[in-house]
């Protein structure tokens, strides 16, 4: 095997390991807005497993709009959000413990049903490149009504969020 | 390609989405819920692109699958986060515990 492609697997390695780090710091830092810089780790860190899987525009498409917008617009509830004194505030409820051993106890079984599981692998489709164009095709073609159908939906939920988000007076 | 196993997208998925559901069962905060099911969502991205990649027979469709999985993710922040603006603004609390208008 080339060097090249070991420091590229072991970068996806890193990388994942860094993902995982930088979730557990959102679900358990106490500080909101270090949570939201947590979660532009995690998206980060999920945009390079996509380029590892040959999924280049996805990747793109995930830094610049959950990054680029759906970060911000957390960012923005946060500040206009924002408790005087919420360092003191209890920031998980009674079950944290339970949800912990029921979690894990989960990810076990998850575990070891992934390992013993003999996936039927398809060979060719490893090789298959996808990209931006094929994808445009795709979405004018043959998932033309989904497409239609989510822009309805893109639509219908910025109108309630614009009437939910307006002041009464 | 198959160097890197199949394994390997899905225990790291499954780790994810654990964390993710960890953090929007017991977080207080509405929006630290709605940042743990963002998590939820991109673990499940993880596992559309990897299945399609490996194991499907057109490694497009698990693609244009994550596409309409980040369009529905960003209506849903948007109305969310103008729910707990709202929210906010009437009952000036954030913490779940502490919204029980509902409840009896």
């Amino acid at each position: 095997m080339e060097p090249l492609y070991l420091v590229a697997r072991a970068g996806l390695y890193l990388a994942s390991l860094v993902t995982l780090a930088a979730a557990v710091m959102v679900v358990t830092l106490r500080n909101i807005f270090h949570c939201a810089l947590a979660l532009a780790l995690v998206l980060l860190g999920v945009a390079v497993t996509y380029v590892s899987l040959k999924a280049e525009f996805l990747a793109v498409i995930q830094i610049l709009l959950y990054v680029g917008a759906i970060l911000t617009l957390m960012i923005y509830a946060i500040m206009l959000t924002h408790r005087i004194g919420s360092q003191v505030v209890p920031q998980t409820n009674r079950q944290s413990l339970i949800s912990f051993a029921l979690l894990g106890l989960f990810n076990v079984f998850f575990t070891a049903a992934v390992l013993k599981t003999d996936w039927k692998l398809n060979p060719s489709g490893g090789n298959l490149n996808v990209d931006a164009r094929a994808l445009g095709n795709f979405f004018m073609g043959e998932y033309v009504f989904p497409f239609e159908i989510i822009s309805v939906v893109l639509i219908v939920a910025l109108v309630g969020a614009v009437i939910l988000g307006r002041s009464d007076e | 390609m198959s160097a890197i196993p199949l394994d390997f997208y899905v225990l790291f998925s499954g780790l994810l989405f654990v964390v993710g559901l960890y953090g929007a069962l017991v977080r207080r905060n509405v929006i630290g819920i709605l940042m743990s099911i963002e998590i939820i969502l991109n673990a499940a991205n993880i596992n559309f692109i990897a299945f399609s990649r490996y194991v499907s027979l057109r490694p497009e469709t698990g693609q244009i699958f994550a596409i309409f999985v980040i369009a529905l993710a960003a209506a849903a922040a948007a109305v969310g986060l103008a729910i707990v603006l709202a929210l906010y603004r009437n009952r000036k609390t954030i913490y779940t515990d502490e919204i029980d208008l509902l409840k009896w």
